[in-house]
């Protein structure tokens, strides 16, 4: 019953081997997918590409409607995955602060390692900006910690919080998502015929 | 260093339905066999607490945010997401082989915009990207995807967090991209 390592199932020994393999299952899907063209991730954004709200939101509503079938077949003790602490200013204040990279960089932390990968120079000067954004970070610590652990709410999930069961957060997630995809296919469609810089 | 832009008549990229899937279920066989999601941005992270460990270790050890990823036993680089993000980019160098889309070192960008102002902008952006990932507890991978497949209100405030921005953000630097 999983979590296999958690549960000593599988050993902590093989914990870096499966790292890289899943890493490298990750990365394959990421530049697979299209999301080693800062253009193309942007493309989210300006309604000539929407692949990353494609690829992203299907992702989420397979993960999430699958733990639920691990939870009901009893294959994962959901009780022992980690759950994401939340800080809820600092997390919207650094939500905001992604958005704002991301919209002037063109690329997530991820993806611009699958770009560098395939010799993506803008990816490089982006992996290197996280490098000089964290080291940056570190250095004023001292004088943001109060405002960076405030707003603990701790490891919480939308159920714990609002009490309603994770099977209607997961179907709510899929009807927005599908709308989503239905809606974006116009919009996408519409933005093309005006945008020539652009090759799809 | 070839500085021309990179446009694809027909670019080959997997069905993104598919690609989600794969990667949906790629989340669900992580988190059933480690117990957490993927990420990215921990592995920089680690990277800045090693560098800062052997460049200045006194202050590396006194400053309250890196001496919390800092033990005697190990290097701080003796991490998950730092192997795990070595193979994000093997599987993105073998894609890029694969579909014929891995080349020597290029700048994409713009037709309106030139190649050093790409990348100073994707330098301003990942800073900008670094230093919201430490406030996020995560980023796009962490955080937004697998926080929210989670179910984790964390992970679902910084997701809608990133995206809402980025539509705020977009119009003033349409410019960049448009």
């Amino acid at each position: 019953m999983g979590p296999l390592i958690t549960n000593g199932i599988i050993s902590n020994g093989w914990d870096f081997v499966i790292a890289v393999v899943i890493g490298i299952a990750f990365g394959f899907i990421l530049e697979a997918s299209g999301f080693s063209s800062s253009r193309n991730i942007v493309g989210v954004f300006y309604g000539y590409n929407f692949v990353v709200l494609r690829v992203f939101f299907t992702a989420v509503v397979v993960a999430m409607v699958g733990l639920l079938y691990f939870d009901y077949f009893g294959w994962i003790e959901l009780s022992k995955i980690f759950i994401l602490p939340t800080y809820l200013t600092p997390m919207i204040f650094g939500g905001v602060v992604m958005g704002l990279g991301f919209i002037i960089g063109g690329f997530c932390p991820g993806t611009s390692f699958t770009a560098v990968a395939i010799g993506k120079l803008d990816a490089v000067f982006f992996a290197a900006g996280l490098y000089l954004g964290i080291a940056g970070f570190t250095l004023v610590y001292p004088y943001i910690g109060g405002f960076f652990n405030s707003g603990y709410i701790g490891n919480v999930t939308l159920t714990d919080v609002t009490g309603i069961s994770a099977a209607w957060f997961a179907a709510g997630f899929t009807i927005v998502a599908l709308a989503a995809f239905w809606g974006t296919m116009f919009i996408e469609k519409r933005v093309r015929k005006n945008i020539k810089e652009y090759k799809f | 260093m070839d500085t021309q832009v990179t446009n694809y008549a027909e670019p080959k990229y997997i069905n993104p339905y598919l690609g989600g899937v794969l990667l949906g279920l790629l989340v669900l066989v992580t988190v059933y066999i480690t117990g957490r999601g993927l990420g990215a941005s921990g592995a920089i992270k680690s990277t800045v607490v090693a560098t800062a460990e052997v460049i200045t270790p006194e202050q590396a050890k006194e400053n309250a945010y890196t001496s919390q990823f800092i033990s005697d036993d190990q290097s701080p680089m003796y991490t998950w997401l730092i192997f795990e993000s070595i193979g994000i980019f093997l599987g993105g160098l073998l894609s890029g082989v694969i579909f014929g889309r891995a080349k020597k070192f290029h700048v994409e960008h713009s037709p309106k915009i030139t190649a050093k102002k790409r990348l100073i902008f994707a330098l301003i952006g990942g800073a900008l990207f670094g230093i919201g990932s430490q406030f996020g507890r995560g980023c796009t991978s962490g955080a937004a995807l697998c926080g929210t497949a989670t179910y984790a209100l964390g992970g679902v405030i910084v997701m809608f967090a990133i995206f809402g921005a980025g539509y705020v953000f977009a119009y003033f630097f349409r410019k960049l991209w448009i």
